[in-house]
């Protein structure tokens, strides 16, 4: 995109300063109840491999300088895409439903994959 | 697929009547709810789109589009409002949260253009909500 086209798409967040976020990540995986452990998943597990894979990945960076938006724009949308296929591929102990993000109070997106349509309501 | 979420708050006052029941009728079924000078509520609103991620841009939708749109058919109407006298669409219709949830989809699915219209939201009280998906 030209200069003009850039700062009439994205206004202020074409700032080439670049601006901050609080984001809230909400990961939902689904399955059957374990008997043994009455839990779908150990939350710790989870937990971990968030924290290690997405956390440690995403906080506190600057967007664009991660090689995971070298060729995309770092907006919401496609850091939700880039999360739930972060899990997708790497988090086998559940299924995984949906990835939401909210990056603001107002501001909210989710993604459930190609073919998850049917758990967003 | 991508669902995007935006909400706002406004502030409104109704009451529950149906002109077609007696007025114990209206007592009974509607309770404190019926009075005619009305009650108010802090109502969040929260409006859901869907789309695909368009590849230049990043967005599903523009933000401040879908923001400047809420504004312009809901809030600007609802918002500080006695919804049974002031909004049109309450004049033949009682204001329950299920059909301001319907009647926020109805304006807002008139005017939407960049992405789809999925779910409209309406929070009466942080306890209460109803949910609309249109028709279909």
């Amino acid at each position: 995109m030209s200069a003009e086209e850039n700062q009439r798409t994205y206004g202020k967040c074409n700032n080439p300063h670049g601006h901050g976020h609080n984001y809230t990540l909400a990961v939902t995986v689904s399955g059957q109840v374990d008997e043994p452990t009455g839990m779908v998943c150990n939350l710790a597990d989870l937990d971990a491999f968030v924290h290690e894979n997405i956390v440690g990945k995403f906080d506190h960076e600057n967007l664009n300088t991660l090689g995971q938006f070298a060729q995309s724009v770092p907006t919401t949308e496609n850091l939700c895409v880039a999360i739930y296929d972060i899990l997708q591929r790497g988090f086998t102990k559940a299924h995984l439903e949906k990835v939401r993000l909210d990056e603001t109070m107002m501001n909210s997106f989710e993604y459930a994959g190609e073919e998850g349509i049917s758990v967003i309501r | 697929m991508v669902y995007l979420t935006r909400k706002a708050e406004f502030s409104a006052s109704h009451y529950y009547h149906n002109p077609e029941f007696t007025p114990e009728e209206n007592r009974r079924v509607f309770g404190k709810c019926n009075n005619p000078n009305g009650h108010g509520h802090n109502y969040t609103l929260e409006v859901t789109v869907k789309g695909e991620i368009d590849r230049r841009c990043g967005f599903v939708v523009d933000l401040k589009q879908l923001k400047d749109l809420m504004n312009r058919e809901i809030l600007d109407a609802m918002d500080h409002r006695f919804l049974n006298k002031e909004v049109p669409e309450f004049s033949t219709r009682i204001p329950t949260t299920e059909n301001l949830a319907i009647a926020i989809w109805q304006r807002l699915e008139r005017k939407l253009q960049a992405a789809q219209l999925h779910r409209v939201r309406v929070y009466e009280t942080p306890d209460l909500y109803a949910d609309y998906y249109g028709e279909a």
